[in-house]
Parts: C-alpha cells; sequence; structure tokens
C-alpha cells in the first residue's frame, strides 16, 4: 500500500507508539503475555479498609504508588508510564520535544477524601463545617492541593513533561473517554494541523467514594469471592463491572510523517464514530438505534462493511444492560455475520478502566492484529443464551485478523466506535 | 454523509446563530444587554462572606426544563446550563428540531458538580469525635450519599442532561481543564467545521459560583476575592476573583449551512487560538498573549477586547501590561460585572461579543482605573481573551458579517 491518502481523500492516521500499565502489569510485553493467556488482575482490595462495602475487589495498579497518595496523582503517574513507553516505540521528535497537541482522557478531579479529611484536623469548631475549612485552607500551605485538583493539572503536568505543542485538552466522555481521546487525535491529523498527535488516557481513581458512587447505582459486580472470577461478560450470571485502574498511550501520526522518518508502523486508525444516546442517563435506548447509529457511523467514517470486520474487542462491561445491549445493536448492524466474528472482552480481565479504557483496548486491539491472536474473555462459563455472539471463551484463539471493532459505551450517552487496520484500507 | 471530509476541501466561514445567556445578571439576550448598558452588577457580600461571589439570577426552569424529573436529577451547575443551552437552541430557531438536532454536534466546557457539604460535614465530626474503625467513611457514604448525586457531579452530565432534555444528540464531548477549557470547546468545534467535519455544533459551559467546595479549592491557591467588591483592574491591593455564575451556549454554524435554513447571525467566529504557557518567569503570559494575538488574523486599529482576565496574580497584570500596547482597543473585563465563571468565562466571552456587535455597540466600561475606555462606534472586531488564573491561554476573533 503505497497511498497515503484514504479513499476520502484524508490524510492515513497510522499508529507509531503504544504504551500501557493496567492491573496485569506495565508494558506491552507483560501485559500481552498475561492477557492472552487469561490471567486476571482483579484483586481484593488493601488500598483502604474494604469493611462496610458491597464490592471489596477492584482491577488495582498496586505495584506504582505516589506520594502523597491521590488518585488523580496516581492518574497522573500511570499516564506518564504510558507515554514513556510509546515515545520510546516512536522514537519521535526529541526528550521533552513532542511534535503536535495532547488530548489527554482523565477522569473529573477533586479534592479527595485524605485531604480533606487533613483539613478537617486543622480547623477547629464544636461541629465542623464548610466555613470551618475554609478558615484554614488559604494562606498559602495548601497550595501544592490547589495544583493537584484543578482539573487541568494532569495534561498541564504531561505536556510540560513531554513538550507537547499548543494547549492540552483533558476530556471526558465518561467510559467512552479513551475511545474519544483517539477521535480527536485522529481529526486534527485529518484536517492538516498537525503531523502527529500524542493521546493519552489514564484512570487511577478506586478511592472508596468512587467505588460507593458505582456501587450506589448498581453498577458494579458484588461476587467478591474469589476476585478474579467477578468479571463475566456475556455470561448468563454476569452482574456488574468491576473497577479498575490503568492508563494507555498512543502516538498517532500521519502515514506520509511516518514513512518519511522510518518509523515502525504498528496499525491504522481507519475510523471512528460517535452518536448520542439521549434516552437516560445511565441506560442505553431500548431500541439500540444510538448505539446502532454509532456502529454504522464508524464503518461509514472508515469506508467499509461489516464483513470486512473480523473480530470485534467489545465494550462488554459485563453488567446485565450493557453486554445485552451491544449485542443488540451489533447483531441488528452486522446481520447474520455477528455469530462468525469473534468477539472479546479484555475487561474480564483487567477490569473496567473506565476513563482508560477505550486507549487501553485500542491497544489491546492492535497488539491482536500484530499478533494474529485473539485474547480471551475469562469467566466464561456460563453463556448468556441469548447473546449469540461467537465469544472468545476462557482461552485465546489464533485467527486472521485484519480489522478490529472497538466500542466504548458510557453513562451520560457517550457511544464512540473505533476501527482499527494492520495495514491501510 | 456523515464521514469527515478532505482537510483541504477549503475553510469554511462560521457563523454564531445562536446565543444563550443565564447569568447573575438576568436570563436573556435583553435582560443582560440592558443590565450591561445601565453597569449593574450582581454580587453577594454576605452570604458567603468574607468570600463575595456572583448568584444566578433566579429563572423559571420549567420553561427550559419541563420535566421536574429532570430537574431534581440535577445539581445546580447542571440546571443552570441546561437552561442556558436551551435558550442558545431557541435563539438559534433549533429548538425541537429531531432532524438537526440529531445531527448537532456538542462540545460543553465543564467542571465537576457541587458536593453535598452535610455528608462531608457529617463524616469530618464523626473523625474529630475519634470515630477511626476501619470501614468508617465507607460506611457513613454507604448510607449517607444519594445514589444519583453521583450522576449529577459527573462532568460529562452537563453534556447528558443538554441531550436528554432538548435532544442535542449527533456528538457529544465534554472538555475539562478551567478556564481553557472553555477556549479550546470553541477552538475545536470551529476547527471541525470549517474543514468540513461538521456542520453545526452547540458549545459552551456553565458554573455555579455559590459554591463552598469550589471556594476550599481556590483558597488553597488564594485566589479568592474577600471583604469587598472592587472590579477587575482595582484589585492591585487585593488580587483574586469573585467566583461567578452563568449558564453561555452558542450555536455555530457554517455559513452555507445557515444560509440553507435561513438562520440569521449575529456575528462570525473567525479564529480561535490557544497556549499553553508554562509561566515559569515574569512575561510569560504576555509573551504567549503576543504570540495568539499575531495568530489571529487581521486586526483593524479600534476594536474592542472582551476579556475574562480574573483578577488573579500574576496573570492578570501581565495580561494588563499586554493591553497597554493596544491602547485604541476599548477593553471591557467581563469579569467585573459576572464574576469568574471559570470553564464559561471564555464562552460567555464569545457570547456577549457577537450580541455587542449584533446590537451594533459595545456596552460602556464598568471601571474607573482608565484601563476601559469609551467606544463611540460599533464594533466591527472584538478580541475575546481568556488567561487562566493558574494555566491556559487562548484567544478569538469575533467579527461582523461583511
Amino acid at each position: 500500500m503505497t497511498a497515503s491518502r484514504d479513499r476520502f481523500g484524508r490524510p492515513i492516521v497510522v499508529v507509531t507508539g503504544m504504551g500501557i500499565v493496567t492491573s496485569l502489569g506495565a508494558g506491552k510485553t507483560d501485559n500481552w503475555a498475561r492477557l492472552t493467556a487469561g490471567e486476571s488482575g482483579i484483586r481484593t482490595i488493601t488500598r483502604f479498609p474494604i469493611d462496610g462495602l458491597k464490592t471489596t475487589m477492584a482491577g488495582t495498579v498496586d505495584f506504582v504508588d505516589v506520594e502523597p497518595r491521590s488518585s488523580t496523582g496516581l492518574s497522573e503517574r500511570l499516564a506518564e508510564m504510558a507515554t514513556e513507553e510509546a515515545l520510546e516505540q516512536a522514537g519521535i521528535g526529541r526528550k521533552g520535544d513532542f511534535p503536535g497537541p495532547l488530548f489527554l482522557a482523565v477522569a473529573p478531579v477533586e479534592v479527595e477524601w485524605p485531604q480533606r479529611l487533613e483539613l478537617g484536623r486543622a480547623a477547629t469548631g464544636q461541629q465542623l463545617d464548610y466555613d470551618d475549612l475554609l478558615r484554614v485552607s488559604g494562606g498559602g500551605q495548601y497550595a501544592p492541593y490547589h495544583r493537584r485538583f484543578t482539573f487541568g493539572s494532569v495534561a498541564t503536568y504531561l505536556a510540560e513533561t513531554f513538550g507537547t505543542k499548543g494547549s492540552p485538552i483533558s476530556l471526558s466522555t465518561a467510559c467512552a473517554s479513551g475511545a474519544t481521546s483517539i477521535q480527536l487525535g485522529v481529526e486534527a491529523i485529518r484536517r492538516g494541523e498537525t503531523d502527529a498527535a500524542l493521546c493519552v488516557a489514564t484512570d487511577g481513581s478506586v478511592n472508596p467514594e468512587a467505588l460507593v458512587r458505582f456501587s450506589l447505582l448498581s453498577a458494579l459486580s458484588t461476587q467478591n469471592d474469589p476476585p478474579r472470577a467477578a468479571s463475566k461478560p456475556f455470561s448468563k450470571n454476569r452482574d456488574g463491572f468491576v473497577m479498575a485502574e490503568g492508563a494507555g498511550a498512543l502516538v498517532l501520526e500521519s502515514y506520509d510523517a511516518a514513512v518519511a522518518r522510518g518509523a515502525p508502523i504498528l496499525g491504522v486508525l481507519a475510523g471512528c464514530g460517535e452518536l448520542t444516546d439521549s434516552f437516560h442517563r445511565t441506560r442505553s435506548s431500548p431500541d439500540g438505534k444510538p448505539i446502532i447509529g454509532c456502529v454504522r457511523k464508524t464503518l461509514a467514517d472508515a469506508g467499509m462493511t461489516p464483513e470486512q470486520i473480523d473480530h470485534i474487542n467489545a465494550h462488554g462491561t459485563a453488567t446485565p444492560e450493557n453486554d445485552k445491549m451491544e449485542y443488540l445493536a451489533i447483531s441488528n448492524v452486522f446481520g447474520e455475520h455477528a455469530k462468525q466474528i469473534p468477539v472479546s472482552s479484555n475487561k474480564s480481565m483487567v477490569g473496567h478502566t473506565i476513563s482508560a479504557a477505550g486507549a487501553v483496548e485500542a491497544i489491546f486491539s492492535l497488539l491482536t492484529l500484530e499478533h494474529q491472536r485473539i485474547p480471551p474473555t475469562i469467566n466464561y462459563d456460563m453463556p448468556d443464551p441469548t447473546i449469540l455472539f461467537d465469544v472468545v471463551g476462557n482461552k485465546a484463539r489464533d485467527a486472521r485478523v485484519t480489522a478490529v471493532m472497538s466500542n466504548s459505551f458510557g453513562f451520560g450517552g457517550q457511544n464512540a466506535s473505533l476501527i482499527l487496520t494492520r495495514e491501510p484500507i | 454523509m456523515t464521514e469527515t471530509k478532505s482537510s483541504n476541501s477549503g475553510s469554511a466561514e462560521v457563523w454564531i446563530t445562536g446565543i444563550g445567556l443565564a447569568t447573575s445578571l438576568g436570563e436573556g439576550l435583553d435582560a443582560n444587554w440592558d443590565a450591561l448598558t445601565e453597569r449593574r452588577i450582581n454580587v453577594d457580600e454576605k452570604g458567603f462572606a468574607p468570600y463575595i461571589v456572583h448568584p444566578w439570577a433566579p429563572v423559571n426552569l420549567d420553561t427550559q426544563i419541563p420535566k421536574k424529573g429532570d430537574q431534581r436529577q440535577m445539581e445546580a451547575w447542571q440546571r443552570i446550563g441546561t437552561y442556558a443551552a436551551g435558550l442558545a437552541l431557541d435563539s438559534a430557531g433549533v429548538k425541537g428540531n429531531k432532524e438537526i438536532l440529531g445531527r448537532m454536534d456538542m462540545i460543553v466546557a465543564a467542571g465537576g458538580g457541587e458536593r453535598d457539604l452535610a455528608v462531608d460535614a457529617g463524616v469530618l465530626n464523626a473523625a474529630a469525635a475519634g470515630n477511626s474503625a476501619p470501614g468508617f467513611l465507607n460506611e457513613r457514604l454507604m448510607s449517607d450519599l444519594r445514589p444519583t448525586l453521583f450522576l449529577a457531579q459527573l462532568s460529562n452530565l452537563l453534556a447528558g442532561n443538554i441531550a436528554i432534555v432538548h435532544g442535542v444528540s449527533g456528538t457529544s464531548r465534554t472538555f475539562m481543564g478551567e478556564e481553557v477549557a472553555g477556549v479550546d470547546a470553541a477552538r475545536i468545534a470551529l476547527a471541525r467545521i470549517a474543514a468540513g467535519q461538521s456542520d453545526i455544533a452547540l458549545i459552551g459551559g456553565s458554573h455555579n459560583g455559590q459554591r463552598k467546595d469550589l471556594l476550599v479549592l481556590y483558597e488553597f491557591g488564594d485566589y479568592n476575592l474577600k471583604d469587598k467588591f472592587e472590579p477587575v483592574w482595582a484589585r492591585q491591593k487585593q488580587s483574586g476573583f469573585a467566583l461567578g455564575s452563568a449558564g453561555a451556549f452558542l450555536v455555530i454554524e457554517s455559513r452555507a449551512h445557515a444560509e440553507a435554513r435561513g438562520a440569521k447571525p449575529y456575528a462570525r467566529l473567525t479564529n480561535v487560538v490557544a497556549d499553553l504557557s508554562q509561566r515559569r518567569q515574569s512575561g510569560d503570559v504576555k509573551t504567549t498573549l503576543e504570540k495568539l494575538w499575531s495568530e489571529l488574523g487581521n486586526l483593524e486599529d479600534g476594536g474592542a477586547i472582551l476579556t475574562g482576565a480574573t483578577g488573579a496574580e500574576p496573570a492578570t497584570s501581565e495580561e494588563q501590561a499586554f493591553l497597554t500596547e493596544h491602547p485604541d482597543f476599548a477593553v471591557r473585563a467581563t469579569g467585573t460585572m459576572f464574576g469568574h465563571t471559570m470553564e464559561t468565562q471564555f464562552p460567555l466571552g464569545l457570547a456577549l461579543a457577537a450580541l455587542s456587535i449584533s446590537r451594533g455597540a459595545l456596552f460602556p466600561p464598568t471601571d474607573s482605573s482608565g484601563v476601559e475606555i469609551e467606544m463611540p462606534k460599533p464594533p466591527a472586531q472584538i478580541v475575546v481573551i481568556g488567561a487562566g488564573h493558574w494555566r491556559g491561554e487562548g484567544m478569538a476573533l469575533v467579527e461582523a458579517i461583511k
């Protein structure tokens, strides 16, 4: 393939560097080995007490620590690790001088409990309230907490550390955030604004309040024992997702720019699509139309037909609702072909890395293309008889894979899909 | 066709065809314009004393958010934004137009939602009383937090609520990162339309300044204006910002799309640029503003500048030094009249620029320091500036349509 533009006349967007951290480990090599071996990164939480919680396990990244401890601080460190790996592979620019913009998917930021309790200890009053906290917040002793808990803090740090150009964008589209960060990079390169973009997605937010919030929405699995068996996408007895941490970083470049500097081409971002569901804050429209529309838009953006997709890296959260709706939508678009496409959910092993998931799973999709091997969906012992996907259950499967669709669906009606290919279409 | 077109398909002209404002000065374009021309400012110096905030002017929420159930699912910041977004859609003449709303792109600049202050205080008091049993925090949160509060706090659920209430359901993206998130929302939406990747977009944000949890965050950096209200340019003795409350949304679309549906424009959104100054040395912000100014396009002398200057230092002094190099531009600091609405300040500036151009006048100064001068002629070009209190700089050029 020598054409540098796609059939719509747009610059072809390729991936030249990838970096990843999940509960399975740091780096592509470890992650891929464990993922294809069917290992689980879900474990009982040890970072904080679990007394009183309904869900006591998560895919925490326990081998990385930050001081002082905060979810935003951990998100930042995970993003930095993933970015370092991606940049080393891409060999682009110079150290601290990346020749393009940063698009960062990051969880919403707020002051966290350790810091709030610290303020409470510093405050005086019979019955503490926010006025008491306000009286001790100023004067500069907590200035680092302003830096830490502003929404732009992680992007600012990454932009300064890696020397990305222009205004770094921090974004959230809930569980679709990682896919959106990639989409923004693809669009910028297609517009000809830049030859390269750094797309990073990170989430380090397993903390008590985050867990309680999802728990109160009945979104989490409560099958705590054993933790590795909790996440059961497409199974009849699935009961919710498992919170997890991780980060993914991708260096995107125009095909021309990558070829010109002799960069490794790891895959192609052939298409992206998104379509909003306006039905409900947490539930999909029962007819599945927004997801169907999202998948169709993505195929149209890539200029591909359903028959050209030979693997789906599913959103597959293992909530009763998601997996049912994902099957409904995919079978509507793909028809009979839906039963023949191997489908798998990485979340069975790494859990749901929320803001990072779209990028983490795009990277696993690219590794699938590279190795021609589809990672399994573990804990697939009791298939849901109403979901007629060809689920790659429990054991990895060698297969000829030329094009992967990766789906992300989130609270707030966020639907986004990507199509990744080994070669330009 | 949904697929994006070639980047070399030309650069489409982009018009502002809808404006929605619900601020501390009132609801709608007339109420805000009247307040600006009468130099009215709505500040509360007592309710959050010693901190000063600009309270949201009450509205009849039912007119834009008809279902009480929807109103209950939101916290104030989301209600403000969903309300203002509805006004923008009305203003553009697309409210209820399912064909257009179903393919309308949306980029929202958002922070996060209100915490439940009573729940937080309950935990702190239990901790102060010596309750340090393992899991005590878990148990309090499990029993005290309202299950749906999370959805009222999530950044992307402002966009989610706009989709649910108004049916804006093409695409939905939420940018975070304080002031510059509002710049980038406009920048990316404009770039997509100009390149033919999109035809029409809703952009904007909302902010509720009547929040003690936000005051705590900004108090960490000593950014809150205290004790006595002063205009932005008169805060040398005591720097800082008074948090403001506003929803500001705009509908922007390609000229061709607007003309095809017979939409009347307020103004043209010609350019939006942004950068991240590292702010390591004195003068860095000024240097970045100069660079952005040079990238804006062809600026004629005697124009106007609407700035979201925060009052925080050193950024505001550096911006003022930049402004003194353009002495024939009539400057207005929106922070004086509206307070600092963080992610919303830049969309608010865009809205006021388009409104001023459409009304053929710049509103009068609200400042006695000499920075703001009268503008006797109708503005043809207005530069909107947004330099964040801590990080992030942006500018836009809004022009009368020729």
